[in-house]
């Protein structure tokens, strides 16, 4: 089956992240994007805890969203001479001048999260998760759920993020394979509660209150949050008469499982200095080529009650 | 022979309004042409049409016999009309410099050079024998100089028609003489200049030719010569002019009783030196003085608008305390501001609207003036001081100049104040409704209301005013009680030793 | 003497038919017919109502329903743009507002008391820019620049102060208000109602929208004139404030959440564009309550019928700009000039 292959794949990845082990005390200078929403201080929050645990000296650098203080952080890293750094850059384009000047350093620079463009040879490797890959888990669950055989409406997340892209593009991918699958209805919630009710109130009047509907698949919780109510308010119910997938698994979204109002949800992590750091000492102490994109691995948390 | 710019058949209507109807006007080259007539008349409108800045909606015109196209201010430009408007239009936060070449930059490698660029604003300027500092901002020099840099700027080389749309409105005797004399030197260039004004003495002074509108309507065209002033007036008013300047010692004097309003050393830094003023019930008071002696100062001063440093008032023999509009309105005390445009009329809001404001202001939010009240005043209004708008709803910014002062004033009326501070009642007014006001002032005046004037029109005091406070240099230099008032006193008291 | 001479009558049937086109609702009422009759087409069942859950249900009144919040700024809007202002912080207003009742909940505050709280947080943001305004003397877009780009921050620092990272609440009576209905009515629309009729009886049957249309007209006469503009002005920051803040409770009532960042957002644009698709003029001096409600029903009726339509997202905004764009020209007295001069010119 080509899903066992894409769930096999994650676990590959995940075996030779956990390799790593942290024998002598090093200094890693670390360069967040900032603070906002939920998933990025509870990240801080994790490498910093997670740098105490494994005994690293980390040099914590908050951006505050601005590239020119990523910039300015990062110089001052390789100005102070860290074992390594790590980047979670705010913007993909611009880096080529600062990743040379750390490669000329000799200090291995690792990304976190985004992606940047250009030389990928400045950088060591990238330590993140696959969006790509989290809609392809959606997809194969709600094609588990359903034996192939769903009509599905669509909460995007806002127009030409990559997250949005790429979940999106992930879960076609799944769904294109089962002729009896089919996204009917797809529009952009903006990632929020606000905007996913309105879509959801939008569908329902749309396809008569989802006559024939069997699946929402939203590319975030709350957008799928937002959609839960709007579904109860026009006396539906969710979990129940409609597949409820989605990603992030938040903790509101823990309690709707619990209830019985969702499906399903892809965890996208926040606790995941224990896959970064173990790569970056590993490499700290053997130099050995790494791939390009290392791929912290996703988990489906699906309801019991899920699919009957 | 070929006439410099001649219009034929020019109309132009707007909504409810015929503004113009077929009509033709001609000036010859080095000739100065009077365009006379009431606000309202058109003069304002084939102004604008010859100035491309209005396209007519009929009519041909025709430049040294060519007939032309003039749709746009840049049109007119091209062809060598140039224009100064009755309302400075300069920017005033910009230099001189910048005021003057704003349209026509020299340029150098493409980029603005600006030392050509000064010196060329030297040179407009010298021509008309004015020196001044031209890097500064055109906002820090008088109306007066603003006047003579909005002249500078429409004077190209290669103009051909200039339009002065009442220049003269807002400068004294001396400035008035220096425009003149330009104006004869470019007569004498040969170009044709139309002058637009509301002072009759000027326009027999400098023209050559009058044409007057009535309606829209041409109603003369002669030499000026052939028109005496009192022909010419009645062509305006298509009546005789009863002769409302001159001050008959039969008129009985209104003023009776206390003092309804005394300020005793009122005055601010820098702008009034403290003053003494009283004035009693049915009383005028004319404020008397030169540009920028402090007319409109002591005015604001008495109002509140500005708030004085000094001093005390008393209305009806209660103490005022801190001036201000607000409470000059409780008070009973209005005021008509000089600059109608900035400081009096709210142009999008109706005549009615306009008129209803101080009234409505003193009752307070909450106590509305019923639809029903409003239009009965608004029209009440309209008809007392003969409002020229179709009707009360019309925003007030459409109508002309002197029905917005009259709109201005019917406010003032409108909030029954016992004491009526009018700045300029007359200024950019016709002779009809210069007449008209003034009787109004008469009226006001018998029926109990104590009055100040500040006027530039040292006949319109005299034929208004019991008492005529003389101001020179922002001081009170002295007062004129009834039986000695006349243009030479007030004269003879500015031009006397001050101290 | 009166000067009524050139005053024209014109012909009956013709100066009709000018009345209706230089009405100033034309061309919203066309925009809103149009998106409707697209509708109508490319959905047939659009129209419909039905009774669900014991309260009407469908297309149409989703529109009136989604418009809500967006109203309710709006009008407030309109009376700041009527003092020649402008209140850029009506979305701040409710994410402040949304955080302010979510934290108050988890304090256990009685609820009653919560919403209380939350308007009158709401007054003083409206205070806040109207000191700026009116007695600082601070340009209406830079004074409330300032509330803008902090007060979603704000809303967060509100949401830390009891540890909230995804904060949401329950509040039966809370939600009611927005989600709850009366009858078959949604109760935010009874609600909404009775905000405008009491916002319009103040512009409209006191004196209020004279002295504000002074102000907003010509700051210097109406000073002359003797009305206080800085009272003025206050009022009208304060009213703004007020109805963002029921904005807030409704939509934070809605989704039951607290979510600073993205509650509301751009909801100033809609509302701004609102009035001026309602002939409002930024330039101030001017309120039409009514009209700029028609604004903001033209730009849901858009909104509404781009989800059900099935287009996909990426033209959202696109469809949305060319539709406002066209009204705004059709609002354009010069555009409409020159249409009705190719018009005559057409005819004999």
């Amino acid at each position: 089956m080509k899903i066992a292959k894409w769930l096999g794949g994650a676990a590959i990845a995940a075996t030779l992240v956990l390799a790593g082990s942290s024998a002598f005390a090093v200094t890693i200078g670390f360069s967040q994007v900032g603070d906002e929403g939920d998933w990025r201080p509870a990240f801080s929050k994790d490498m910093q805890e997670e740098a105490k645990k494994e005994g690293i000296d980390l040099k914590f650098a908050d951006a505050q969203g601005k590239e020119e203080e990523q910039l300015k952080a990062v110089r001052a890293f390789i100005a102070q001479k860290v074992d390594a750094i790590i980047i979670a850059p705010v913007v993909t384009t611009g880096w080529g001048q600062v990743l040379a000047e750390a490669k000329k350093a000799n200090i291995p620079v690792f990304l976190a999260d985004r992606d940047v463009e250009g030389d990928k040879s400045l950088f060591v490797a990238r330590i993140s998760a696959d969006f790509n890959l989290e809609g392809k888990l959606a997809g194969a669950w709600l094609a588990q759920a359903s034996k192939g055989n769903c009509k599905i409406v669509e909460l995007q997340g806002t127009v030409g993020s990559a997250p949005a892209i790429e979940r999106k593009k992930g879960f076609e991918a799944v769904t294109s394979l089962f002729p009896d699958m089919k996204i009917v209805k797809s529009q952009s919630g903006d990632f929020t509660t606000e905007g996913g009710k309105k879509v959801m109130e939008a569908f329902i009047k749309a396809t008569d209150n989802l006559k024939g509907i069997c699946g929402v698949f939203a590319h975030n919780d709350n957008m799928q949050l937002g959609a839960i109510q709007a579904m109860k308010e026009a006396g539906l119910k969710p979990g129940k008469d409609v597949l409820m997938v989605s990603v992030d698994y938040v903790p509101a979204m823990k309690e709707a499982l619990a209830a019985g109002d969702a499906n399903a949800s892809v965890e996208l992590r926040s606790a995941i200095g224990k896959y970064i750091y173990p790569v970056v000492t590993q490499y700290l102490q053997d130099h050995k080529e790494l791939p390009k994109w290392i791929v912290i691995p996703s988990d489906l948390h699906a309801a019991k009650t899920a699919g009957n | 022979m070929t006439a410099r710019i001649e219009m034929t058949g020019v109309s132009k209507a707007f909504p409810g309004v015929r503004a113009l109807d077929g009509v033709d006007f001609r000036v010859e080259a080095g000739e100065v042409h009077a365009l006379m007539g009431e606000n309202g008349a058109g003069k304002s409108t084939l102004i604008k049409i010859m100035t491309g800045a209005l396209r007519g909606d009929g009519g041909e015109i025709r430049l040294d016999g060519r007939p032309v196209q003039i749709g746009g201010p840049g049109d007119a430009q091209a062809l060598g009309i140039g224009a100064v408007y009755q309302e400075v239009n300069l920017i005033p936060t910009m230099s001189v410099t910048k005021n003057l070449t704003l349209l026509r930059q020299p340029r150098r490698f493409g980029l603005i050079d600006w030392r050509a660029a000064r010196e060329r604003a030297r040179e407009r300027l010298r021509r008309l024998d004015v020196d001044i500092d031209v890097e500064r901002p055109l906002g820090s020099y008088s109306v007066a100089v603003q006047q003579l840099v909005a002249i500078a700027r429409a004077l190209e080389d290669d103009t051909r028609v200039l339009v002065l749309d009442e220049p003269t409105a807002s400068l004294d005797a001396n400035e008035t003489a220096l425009l003149f004399k330009i104006v004869r030197d470019l007569k004498a260039r040969g170009l044709a200049i139309v002058f637009i004004t509301h002072f009759i003495d000027q326009v027999y002074a400098i023209a050559d030719r009058i044409s007057v509108l009535r309606n829209g309507r041409l109603v003369g065209c002669a030499p000026t010569a052939e028109l005496p002033p009192p022909q010419m007036i009645a062509l305006m008013l298509g009546r005789e002019l009863e002769r409302a300047e001159e001050r008959t010692a039969q008129t009985p004097s209104a003023v009776r009783g206390e003092p309804i309003l005394v300020a005793e050393g009122v005055g601010r830094r820098r702008l009034m030196q403290p003053f003494d003023l009283s004035l009693r019930a049915g009383e005028v008071v004319g404020l008397a003085g030169l540009l920028g002696s402090g007319r409109t100062e002591v005015a604001k001063l008495i109002f509140g608008a500005i708030k004085s440093d000094s001093g005390a008032m008393t209305v009806a023999g209660a103490p005022v305390g801190a001036a201000s509009p607000g409470r000059s309105l409780h008070l009973g005390i209005a005021f008509c501001p000089e600059d109608r445009k900035a400081e009096g009329i709210v142009a999008e809001l109706s005549v009615r609207e306009n008129i209803v404001l101080a009234l409505q202001t003193k009752r307070g939010v909450f106590r509305r003036l019923s639809h029903s009240e409003q239009q009965a005043l608004a029209d009440n209004m309209i008809e007392a001081l003969a409002i020229a708008t179709p009707d009360a709803e019309k925003p007030v910014g459409q109508l002309s100049g002197g029905n917005q002062q009259k709109v201005v004033l019917a406010r003032a009326l409108a909030s029954e104040p016992r004491i009526l501070i009018l700045d300029e009642p007359t200024r950019g007014i016709d002779v009809g409704a210069h007449a008209e006001i003034v009787a109004l002032i008469r009226r006001l005046c018998a029926d109990g209301l104590g009055l100040v004037v500040a006027s530039s029109e040292l006949d319109e005091l005299v034929a208004v005013s019991d008492r005529i406070a003389v101001l020179k240099d922002r001081r009170k230099i002295g007062e004129i009680e009834e039986r000695a008032i006349n243009r030479q006193t007030i004269i003879d008291t500015i031009a006397g030793p001050s101290s | 003497m009166k000067h009524a001479g050139n005053v024209e009558a014109e012909t009956q049937p013709a100066s009709r038919l000018r009345a209706i086109f230089t009405h100033r609702a034309i061309w919203p009422v066309i925009a809103l017919a149009l998106i409707f009759l697209v509708d109508g087409i490319i959905s047939p069942g659009f129209f419909q109502i039905r009774v669900v859950e014991g309260r009407l249900f469908g297309n149409l009144i989703d529109i009136l329903y989604r418009a809500t919040p967006t109203a309710l700024v709006a009008i407030g809007m309109a009376v700041v743009i009527g003092t020649k202002g402008i209140d850029l912080s009506v979305g701040a207003i409710i994410a402040i507002v949304g955080a302010v009742i979510t934290w108050r909940i988890h304090a256990g505050d009685p609820h009653g008391l919560v919403l209380l709280i939350a308007l009158a947080v709401a007054l003083v943001c409206g205070l806040w820019n109207g000191f700026l305004v009116a007695v600082l003397d601070i340009q209406p877009i830079i004074a409330t620049l300032i509330l803008m780009t902090s007060g979603r921050g704000i809303g967060l620092m509100i949401n830390l102060l009891y540890g909230g990272t995804n904060p949401s609440f329950t509040s039966p009576f809370l939600q009611g208000l927005s989600v709850g209905h009366i009858g078959l009515i949604p109760t935010r629309l009874v609600l909404f109602g009775a905000i405008f009729l009491a916002l319009w009886l103040l512009v409209r049957r006191t004196a209020f929208g004279l002295l504000l249309e002074a102000v907003g007209g010509n700051p210097a006469a109406a000073r002359i004139v003797g009305i206080n503009a800085r009272l003025v002005i206050y009022s009208a920051y304060l009213i703004s404030g007020f109805c963002a803040g029921w904005a807030g409770v409704v939509l934070a009532a809605d989704t039951h959440t607290s979510d600073p960042v993205s509650i509301g957002l751009y909801v100033e644009l809609d509302a701004i564009l609102a009035v001026v698709i309602g002939g409002g003029s930024l330039a101030g001096g001017r309120i039409y309550l009514g009209m700029t409600l028609l604004g903001v029903l033209v730009i849901q009726a858009l909104t509404t019928s781009i989800l059900t339509s099935g287009l996909p997202p990426e033209y959202n905004l696109v469809v949305k700009a060319v539709v406002v764009l066209v009204v705004l020209l059709l609002q354009s007295a010069n555009l409409r000039a020159a249409l009705y001069r190719m018009f005559a010119r057409a005819k004999p």
